[in-house]
């Protein structure tokens, strides 16, 4: 498993990166994704439906990423108007 | 006597400044290397017109792994995503009773797909107050996945989030109309060659 970050200027960054079945690479992830949310971010799963369809799951929680998610993806959390575009 | 001692006084301060100034002039020039060296790594490491554009490169291959190949090609093709409403009673399938368009760095549009009517703009961003590279824009590409995953994933949470506005505030609304008219053709097309 990943844990990705959007960052501005940058693209996404690996925030940690290991296998959810080792104890030690787990935890590290667990860190990795309460340091997350705890700055604010939003995360979700990019999943699919068994008909291939894609979709995504907003996770609050990493009990909530499914055990076999190959990444999860954090970005900043969503705040209410945009800046004024020209027309 | 007061000739001969001022004399005396003057070339006595002659001969220190003349025995002082190779030292005084290899202690300035040190200074002033020392400050560059300084001002030099302190200063930013300069402008990057590059990075913005990797940035964007990187965002689009993440989009392009996150959502449908159909949307995908939507986006790279017209600019804009078009998502499904998924509160009505159809869910969100193509006979959806609305629908959104996902424009980068600009207001979500919801409208009607059977008549192009528009219902409202949203107003969300994901602004990054930690401003890694200097700003709290994420890349276009990275904005338009974010509105997706959060569209497709939490679209109440999402609609809760965002600063509701009539047609029109932010988005022209011809420009609107003509991207549906862009879209329905982009479609058509490529049913046409699929059924070729």
């Amino acid at each position: 498993m990943k844990l990705l970050r959007m960052k501005p200027g940058h693209g996404e960054i690996v925030l940690a990166e290991g296998d959810v079945d080792v104890p030690e690479q787990e935890r590290e992830l667990i860190e990795a994704f309460r340091r997350e949310l705890d700055a604010g971010m939003w995360a979700a799963v990019p999943t699919q439906t068994p008909g291939g369809r894609r979709e995504a799951e907003l996770v609050k929680s990493f009990d909530e990423v499914p055990r076999d998610a190959e990444r999860v993806i954090f970005f900043p959390r969503a705040a209410g108007g945009a800046p004024r575009a020209t027309r | 006597m007061g000739l001969a001692l001022g004399t005396a006084a003057v070339v006595l301060v002659v001969l220190l400044w003349e025995l002082a100034r190779p030292t005084l002039k290899r202690g300035l020039v040190h200074a002033h290397r020392l400050w560059e060296a300084r001002r030099r790594a302190s200063a930013p490491s300069g402008y990057d017109p590059g990075r913005e554009r990797r940035a964007e490169q990187r965002a689009r291959a993440l989009l392009r792994s996150c959502v449908p190949e159909h949307e995908w090609e939507m986006y790279r093709d017209l600019g804009f995503l078009r998502v499904w409403g998924g509160c009505g009673e159809l869910g969100r399938s193509e006979d959806a009773a609305y629908a959104y368009l996902i424009y980068p760095h600009k207001p979500i549009v919801a409208y009607v797909p059977q008549t192009g009517d528009l219902l409202n703009e949203y107003c969300v961003a994901f602004p990054d107050h930690t401003k890694p590279y200097g700003s709290v824009r994420l890349p276009d590409s990275d904005d338009v996945l974010a509105k997706w995953m959060a569209l497709t994933a939490d679209e109440r949470r999402l609609v809760g989030e965002a600063n509701m506005h009539l047609p029109g505030r932010q988005v022209d609304p011809e420009r609107v109309h003509r991207d549906l008219v862009r879209l329905r053709r982009w479609e058509l097309e490529r049913d046409n060659v699929r059924a070729a």
